[in-house]
């Protein structure tokens, strides 16, 4: 009988025993079972994988993956997983964000994120709502979306999270959905293997603060062209594209962070320095 | 018999998936039902392997190799409800099978090799079978009232 | 003049006099001749250009406080250098020294009593093809105090790459000059020893790495820049990282994340960036990450006197936090002791698995000294790290409040670092057993702490005590040598947590307490209320940054009381 199960307990020694408190039908619960799929299908072990977030429904996931975890304050998850990554490079170092954590709070790290090109995976989860302070508007929110701390909508243009990926030197960058749990898998397995900075913006729907987002699925559709590793040409579809094309629009070829070379001195030969 | 395998798979997976996700919303009854689903594919799959005397898993096709995102037999994940009631778990099942039987009907309609083809057929009745099982289920269990899915309190802040 | 055992001298001039180049030569060749010596420094707001000061003080003994005069002000020219009359106080027996040919000495100046007397300083210069005047001052400045002329070369070519000859031909005629001049001759130097030429920051930033320190994260900001320009070609040399991150904000959580992963870390910053890293020190504190921040004081609120010393974050370092979050604080008395203090606090950190701030200063920060070898802290207690195996639990409630940590990597020990409150596992937790338990585990790790004799410096005795902390330490203490009767010194090093019976005892017998700080509201006198019981009669004597407290008027106030 072990044998039908091998799949399943692969994927399941990435979860951990903590039960989600998303609602039931959120898109987070599917990047949760991408995280672990991908990590699984990549060979890796629960303890060489770190996942930093801060805070927000989709910061909540590291600990509910049995992997080294950490749920830092708001918006500072990629400052956490850069020092953490170029402190511990052997680790395998993914990053959960929302719309609101990683564009609005936490958006200058993105900007630096992308130029530094630290080799993590940047995974955001956007509903286009703050969930977790029950439902006011985020950068990505359409600007005639009516809430009560935005009456009638905010009036603002949506932030461009894609864009400014590339403009800001992203590496990699896809778009994923949760209705399609195993594409999404499939995008952060390739997603952790390029090396430097990868983003992954994952359309999750929020079925409690925007329940139209339902229809999500039937709005997105694989990109209709292969990615892309001219920016001018990526600039040009990013900025035409209709929000819903689904894969790796993106993917350059910049060589990912310089980290710190061994040793070579002692602390106590440092002293000369200072000797009279 | 690869594909049907990774079907009964994903949706014993994705029924558990739901079965976690209403325990933690206190919706034990239709949690406990989707266990009993989750647990039904999980036999399926194994019932695919003694009769294919496969001795452990066979190479599974990519998983997305469906048309559609995921396997014809795996329920949306977002098909759920905290305030759901039994009949709509059963609701998503019948979906979710007629849409298998449908999927082995049409292979065995379609220009595959007559041994898949005769496999898909049986596949078909098989399924068939579970969308009778599931619309005897639905009939044993209350209809929902209208306005099932209301809440009086708002949504709560947590962080 | 007889010789003194101290003399402080100034070299002022407008942009490309080269008045910090030859302040730091003199330094270094009283160091060569065997003194003691401070320099620090004061300039106009440009970026380049601008008008500035070499402020230096040679003794014979060891010590970074300032004097109560200058006996020298040199000028190379007088171009905006009244704007620092404050910080360069003069009296009848100084002497002032200017280039004719640049003008009268502005009244600011020679209204102290103080003497004028011209000197060429440019006409001397141009007699050496290719030297420059400050050259001549840095002679001059030296025959004046006595350093021998050997030193005069030595010097000069330790730190100048171009025109050597023609400034150590300079530097000689200066001094030839000194011979028509006042002298204010230093006694002998002290019987040599090794010594070390070093800043506060540097100072720090080797106590850093001599703690364990292998990862930095940095944010450029006045007067803590240097501190990480120090630490970033040594920490390449030590196999460790540093990373420039986009803000403060980013840069304590990169110092958090690569604490986590087992490196400890640091970084380095004053007020308005410690104002932004505060939320995430909470982080620090509720998911127990050892993690070290020095925070070079300078004056504000708000951006404040960037370039200028004031012990005002004393405040936002010990009570900032949101929370109750014990964590520790720990503040250096003298500028060597940048070096323990910041090896202590890394010690800290780690051992307790707390945030640890390190309150220097400006003053002591960006001041260079010639100082003894400067002792390290002692012992080095690690982190406790976990093996990791069934049911670990990362938060778990030991009698020292300090948990196993485990270091990604480890297999059987995963966790996830929370600064959501949590059980004993991490998992998050609303349940108010579980917030007691662990606020009651926190506080546990602080209150067992044994700091040893490293709490204070604790010195002399009497029944009046001078209780201060920071770069009000020095003047204190040569404050209360003047006084000649007993007046204990005590300087607090280990700010918190707050050590009231060892203060206490430290205290016995004592019937007056003087209050020394550098800022206008009385934050530590507020403190010490809050956190000991201070005996008898308390004073506060303080004023705000930027001018340093000067032993006279401290000895002053300590005078004035005791014939009351």
């Amino acid at each position: 009988m072990n044998a039908p199960d091998a799949p399943l307990v692969a994927a399941k020694d990435f979860k951990s025993d903590t039960k989600p408190v998303w609602c039931p039908g959120c898109g987070d619960y599917s990047v949760l079972a991408a995280i672990t799929k991908a990590l699984a299908t990549l060979g890796l072990k629960p303890e060489n994988v770190a996942v930093v977030s801060g805070i927000g429904c989709s910061s909540r996931i590291p600990a509910y993956t049995s992997c080294y975890g950490f749920h830092g304050v708001h918006g500072r998850a990629l400052p956490v997983a850069t020092g953490l990554k170029a402190a511990r490079p052997d680790l395998t170092v993914l990053v959960a964000s929302g719309d609101g954590d990683g564009y609005s709070i936490g958006g200058n790290h993105f900007l630096h994120a992308c130029r530094r090109n630290v080799d993590l995976t940047y995974i955001v989860m956007d509903n286009h709502v703050y969930g977790m302070t029950k439902g006011q508007p985020s950068p990505t929110t359409e600007p005639d979306w009516s809430s009560k701390l935005a009456p009638g909508g905010t009036g603002l243009k949506e932030f461009h999270p894609l864009v400014i990926a590339l403009a800001s030197g992203a590496n990699f960058i896809a778009r994923a959905f949760t209705g399609d749990p195993n594409g999404c898998a499939a995008l952060i397995e390739q997603a952790v293997r390029h090396p430097g900075f990868s983003f992954i913006e994952v359309l999750s729907p929020c079925v409690t603060f925007r329940p139209e987002q339902r229809g999500w699925k039937t709005q997105v559709h694989a990109a209709p062209v292969a990615p892309t590793d001219d920016p001018g040409r990526a600039a040009r579809r990013l900025m035409t594209d209709d929000g819903f094309n689904i894969g790796v629009l993106y993917q350059g070829h910049r060589a990912p962070y310089r980290l710190g070379n061994a040793a070579s001195q002692t602390v106590e030969a440092l002293e000369c320095q200072f000797q009279l | 018999m690869a594909r049907a395998y990774a079907m009964e798979l994903e949706a014993h997976e994705r029924y558990a998936q739901f079965a976690e996700q209403l325990d933690t919303h206190n919706n034990r009854e239709v949690a406990e039902l989707f266990r009993k689903l989750s647990h039904i594919e999980s036999l399926h799959a194994k019932r695919i392997l003694e009769e294919m005397r496969w001795p452990s898993m066979p190479a599974l096709p990519p998983a997305y190799a469906w048309d559609t995102a995921e396997g014809p037999e795996t329920a949306l994940p977002d098909a759920v409800h905290y305030l759901m009631q039994p009949w709509h778990a059963l609701e998503i099942a019948l979906r979710c099978e007629l849409q298998a039987q449908q999927y082995f009907e049409g292979i065995a309609a379609g220009e595959a090799p007559p041994g898949v083809r005769k496999a898909a057929l049986e596949m078909a009745d098989e399924e068939r079978e579970h969308v009778r099982l599931v619309r005897d289920w639905m009939r044993r269990v209350p209809q929902p009232e209208a306005g099932w899915d209301e809440d009086p309190d708002p949504p709560r802040t947590t962080e | 003049m007889d010789a003194k055992p101290s003399v402080s001298v100034a070299l002022a001039g407008s942009g490309g006099a080269g008045v910090m180049t030859a302040g730091n030569m003199l330094l270094e060749a009283a160091a060569l001749a065997g003194y003691y010596g401070l320099m620090t420094r004061t300039s106009g707001p440009q970026i380049r250009g601008g008008e500035a000061a070499a402020m230096l003080r040679v003794s014979t003994f060891p010590g970074d406080g300032q004097d109560d005069r200058f006996q020298v002000l040199a000028a190379i020219d007088w171009q905006n250098v009244a704007r620092f009359a404050a910080e360069l106080p003069l009296g009848p027996q100084s002497l002032i020294l200017g280039d004719p040919a640049q003008g009268e000495a502005p009244e600011v100046f020679t209204r102290s009593g103080a003497r004028y007397a011209p000197v060429p300083l440019k006409a001397l210069a141009a007699e050496i093809a290719g030297a420059w005047p400050n050259m001549v001052a840095f002679g001059l400045l030296a025959g004046l105090i006595g350093l021998p002329a050997d030193v005069l070369e030595a010097a000069a070519r330790k730190s100048m790459k171009k025109g050597l000859d023609a400034g150590i031909a300079a530097a000689q005629r200066g001094f030839a000059f000194a011979a028509q001049l006042q002298a204010y001759p230093l006694q002998p130097p002290p019987a040599k020893a090794a010594r070390w030429l070093i800043t506060g920051n540097e100072a720090a930033g080797y106590g850093a790495l001599r703690g364990g320190v292998r990862f930095v994260a940095a944010y450029p900001i006045t007067p803590a820049t240097e501190l990480l320009e120090y630490l970033a070609p040594a920490l390449a040399k030590l196999g460790g990282t540093l990373v420039q991150a986009e803000d403060e904000l980013a840069s304590i959580n990169m110092a958090l994340g690569a604490s986590f992963g087992g490196v400890p870390s640091l970084t380095a910053t004053s007020g308005p960036g410690l104002s932004l890293m505060i939320e995430s020190l909470g982080l620090g504190v509720a998911a127990e990450i050892p993690v070290v921040v020095v925070d070079v004081m300078r004056t504000g609120p708000s951006t404040g006197i960037a370039t200028k010393s004031e012990q005002a974050d004393l405040g936002t370092a010990l009570y900032g936090l949101h929370g109750d979050a014990p964590h520790v604080v720990v503040a250096p008395n003298s500028l060597a002791d940048c070096l323990a203090a910041t090896q202590w606090a890394v010690q800290l950190a780690e051992s307790l698995q707390v945030p640890a701030l390190v309150l220097s200063d400006q003053y002591f920060g960006q001041a260079r000294g010639v100082v003894d070898v400067p002792s390290a802290a002692n012992g080095s207690v690690g982190r406790t790290q976990a093996q990791g195996g069934e049911g670990y639990k990362r938060y778990a409630l030991t009698p020292s409040g300090v948990s196993p940590m485990a270091i990604p990597g480890t297999p059987g020990a995963t966790y996830t670092a929370d600064g959501l409150e949590h059980n004993e596992r991490g998992t998050p937790s609303s349940q108010p057993s579980d917030h007691l338990a662990q606020m009651d585990k926190r506080a546990r790790k602080l209150a067992a702490l044994d700091p040893g004799e490293a709490w204070a410096s604790v010195e002399g005795d009497g029944d009046t005590a001078l209780v201060t902390f920071g770069s009000c330490t020095g003047p204190a203490r040569e404050a209360i040598a003047r006084n000649g009767h007993g007046v204990r010194l005590v300087s607090l090093r280990l700010l918190a947590p707050a050590q009231p019976q060892r203060l206490a005892r430290a205290l016995e017998g004592v019937k007056r307490v003087l209050v020394l700080e550098q800022n206008h509201s009385g934050q530590f006198l507020k403190y010490l209320r809050a956190e000991y019981d201070l005996p008898g009669e308390v004073k506060s004597l303080r004023r705000p940054g930027p001018l340093p407290f000067r032993p006279a008027e401290i000895h002053a106030a300590l005078a004035q009381w005791s014939h009351a």
